[in-house]
């Protein structure tokens, strides 16, 4: 037990770790259609890239990567509030939350 | 001299009379307009005659020339300095009365004339902005500024020709004015450049004081500016062989022709060459030059007037032909002489002009001689000041004209022998001035009418006032004789040519003149009055003749083979369609294709779609991270080695 919880993870794992989470929400972003798992999708690349802050953070004993992952929350939160707003927003105006009908952007 | 002359308030009255009329004009009612238009050249003529009077009151002619220098310089670059500077002078102040004078009166005479067309308060702006211009070309201190008022008449002048802009024929002989002055223009630049160069002076007072510090100082340089400034008055004075441009010029108003192609900016080639005299007088090919010029020019215009049938187009001829006569009289050093013919042709030429004028007006706007005829009965006013012209032009004593002409032949005939062959072309000319000025008079005024269904009508007062003033000068404007009128302005053109003839030669050759101008009235009394139809057969007799002067000796279809056509040509296919719509053109075409092109195909990245933008960015993150993960550099550099490791074998 001691043996096995006084080993140290890692760096690589938890780098892994912070690549699959932003590689599923790339993923996730480009091929799901609706808009709230897009949301969701760029929470986890958010997530994903906290991850990374905390792990450099610790190895390095900087305390500056755990900053930056407060500031990286609380716009994620405040982002929430936004888009979620949004999202509602655009459902009321074209009754559809597919992202490929949402291209008022096109030329 | 007490006080100062405000000289600077000749060319700025009538330059505020433009500024009113040209931005306020079409606000304005119709009589306030006419205030504003004859009041600045009044009042400039006022201004002109206080000065003269101030001078010759206070007995101040010493003090000639009266210099006044705006206080802030024009052009300051190292070691050219060119001042705003007025000069009047004995020379200015004559030329000054003829413009602003006869200038009032064509002004007066416009109201009448012009009171019925369109543009009316353009016309007077554009007239008073010719008189700015005349007076500042007349009172330039130095030749810069000289030249500003020269290009300003020509402005003037080719706003005026072009005044009825949509006849085509009219907005052409506006551009054949103003390109053709262009050419001797470019002549009185080169000039300019040469005198700054050789000079270091533009100022007319500085030039002739160095001049005459160095009298030895002959030809060489001086010719080659002299013939440089005569290209310049060629073009401006109408002489060969720039003259083209002056017929055409009389599609303008008959006024403007009275005013602008008669009386005065065609004369201003003539003052040029007056006020630069110094330079020609120590030239004497350059004289001789200005002289032939002269006498060729007169000739050569004279016969043309012979047969041309349009009233405008036989005066402008006619004025050709007397600034030929101007020029032979500057050739032959006479400038007195030249300025005193200027004189009393601004008189009687402006009074034909206006008289034509006025049978045109009353004709209902007919110009054709053949078409008029015993007019004398129903304009008896136009009819009288016009024989008052007529005898003044054909050199009756004891008219106007008579004393000028005879003083510049007297002139010519004393300059040796090439001075008898000028005088006897200027005598050959003197007659057929007299001729076709008897054939115009008897073909207008004489004679049955020959368009019954025309009534014509005398013109206003505003019209007839003018006229009879300008017959009166054209009676009496010589009467001051040639001896007192060179003592005058000897201080500015230098003393007559000491007479090398005695009385009686001058006398007896007076007396051949005013025999030559019987000669030329008898040939037209015969012509056009008791053998009516001699014209017609002996233009049917002698057809290549008749038709070499009918067409102006195809001077005009001569420089238009020459020189319009293949510049026309250079312009059309080489400038336009290669330069032009080739490089120019073909350049900007391939840089909007190339970019249109491109846009083509970029725009369809811009989907709209929302993933697609997506994956592009995953894309382009990817492609970042592989660019900083993979080691280029490191395996270029083994690439590059290996080559060089290869080479190396």
């Amino acid at each position: 037990m001691n043996t096995l919880f006084s080993q140290e993870v890692p760096l690589s794992w938890y780098l892994l770790l912070s690549a699959a989470l932003f590689t599923l929400g790339v993923v996730g972003f480009l091929i799901k259609r609706n808009l709230i798992t897009v949301f969701m999708s760029i929470e986890l690349m958010l997530n994903g890239v906290n991850l990374s802050f905390v792990t450099f953070a610790y190895q390095w004993h900087a305390v500056k990567g755990q900053i930056f992952v407060f500031f990286v929350m609380m716009v994620a939160a405040a982002e929430a509030a936004v888009g979620l707003a949004i999202i509602i927003a655009v459902f009321r105006a074209r009754a559809t939350l597919a992202v490929d009908r949402i291209d008022l952007m096109k030329l | 001299m007490n006080g100062s002359l405000h000289l600077w308030l000749i060319p700025l009255l009538p330059f505020a009379g433009f500024l009113l009329n040209g931005i306020l004009g079409s606000r304005l009612p119709k009589w306030l307009i006419t205030t504003i238009a004859l009041l600045a050249p009044l009042a400039a003529f006022g201004v002109v005659l206080s000065a003269a009077q101030g001078l010759f009151t206070t007995g101040v002619l010493g003090s000639f020339p009266y210099v006044e220098t705006c206080p802030v310089g024009w052009i300051n670059a190292g070691t050219l300095h060119v001042d705003f500077s007025l000069v009047l002078d004995q020379l200015s102040l004559v030329m000054l009365l003829v413009v602003t004078g006869v200038g009032f009166l064509i002004h007066v005479y416009s109201v009448g004339y012009m009171g019925d067309e369109e543009g009316y308060a353009r016309y007077f702006s554009f007239l008073n902005l010719f008189l700015f211009f005349m007076t500042l070309l007349v009172l330039a201190g130095n030749a810069l500024l000289m030249f500003v008022g020269w290009e300003g008449v020509g402005l003037a002048s080719y706003l005026l020709i072009g005044f009825y802009f949509h006849k085509d024929s009219a907005a052409n002989a506006g551009k054949k004015a103003f390109i053709v002055n262009r050419i001797g223009d470019f002549g009185f630049l080169i000039g300019m450049f040469l005198l700054l160069a050789n000079f270091g002076t533009l100022t007319f007072s500085e030039i002739a004081t160095k001049l005459g510090q160095d009298p030895s100082w002959q030809g060489g340089i001086l010719t080659v500016i002299a013939l440089c400034l005569l290209l310049g008055a060629t073009g401006k004075s109408a002489q060969l062989p720039l003259y083209i441009w002056l017929p055409d010029a009389m599609e303008g108003p008959t006024p403007v022709s009275a005013l602008i192609h008669a009386a005065t900016m065609v004369t201003a080639g003539v003052y040029m060459i007056a006020r630069t005299h110094v330079l020609f007088d120590h030239s004497p090919f350059a004289l001789g030059t200005v002289a032939v010029i002269g006498a060729s020019t007169a000739l050569f215009a004279a016969t043309i007037g012979l047969v041309q049938n349009d009233i405008k187009r036989v005066l402008a001829y006619s004025t050709i032909s007397q600034l030929g006569y101007m020029f032979l009289g500057c050739g032959v050093a006479a400038y007195s002489a030249a300025i005193f013919h200027l004189m009393t042709h601004a008189f009687f030429k402006a009074l034909l002009f206006l008289a034509a004028g006025s049978v045109i007006h009353g004709m209902g706007g007919e110009q054709d001689l053949r078409k008029m005829g015993g007019l004398w009965k129903k304009l008896p006013v136009t009819f009288w000041t016009m024989t008052a012209a007529v005898f003044a032009i054909a050199g009756f004593f004891p008219f106007a004209g008579f004393f000028s002409k005879d003083a510049i032949l007297y002139a010519a005939f004393l300059q040796g022998t090439n001075g008898k062959i000028l005088w006897f072309v200027g005598l050959v000319t003197a007659l057929l001035t007299s001729f076709y000025m008897f054939r115009l008079w008897y073909m207008a005024f004489l004679g049955k009418p020959r368009s019954p269904e025309v009534h014509p009508h005398e013109s206003p007062w505003t019209m007839l006032g003018p006229l009879v003033i300008l017959a009166a000068l054209s009676v009496g404007g010589g009467w001051i004789g040639i001896e007192r009128f060179s003592e005058f302005l000897a201080p500015s053109t230098g003393a007559r040519a000491a007479a090398a003839g005695t009385g009686h030669l001058e006398l007896i050759l007076s007396c051949v003149a005013v025999l030559v101008a019987l000669e030329g009235w008898l040939i037209a009394d015969k012509l056009y009055r008791r053998k009516l139809d001699r014209p017609a057969q002996w233009a049917a007799a002698l057809p290549g003749s008749y038709n070499l002067l009918a067409h102006k000796y195809y001077v005009d279809e001569f420089y238009g083979a020459s020189v319009v056509k293949p510049l026309f040509a250079f312009s059309h296919y080489l400038l336009d369609w290669v330069v032009d719509k080739g490089l120019l053109g073909g350049t900007a075409w391939l840089l909007g294709g190339t970019v249109t092109f491109a846009g083509a195909i970029l725009q369809r990245w811009q989907s709209g779609n929302l993933r697609s933008y997506a994956a592009w960015l995953a894309a382009g993150a990817a492609a970042v991270l592989l660019f900083v993960v993979v080691p280029w550099a490191s395996f270029l550099a083994t690439l590059s080695t290996i080559h060089f490791n290869v080479a190396g074998h």
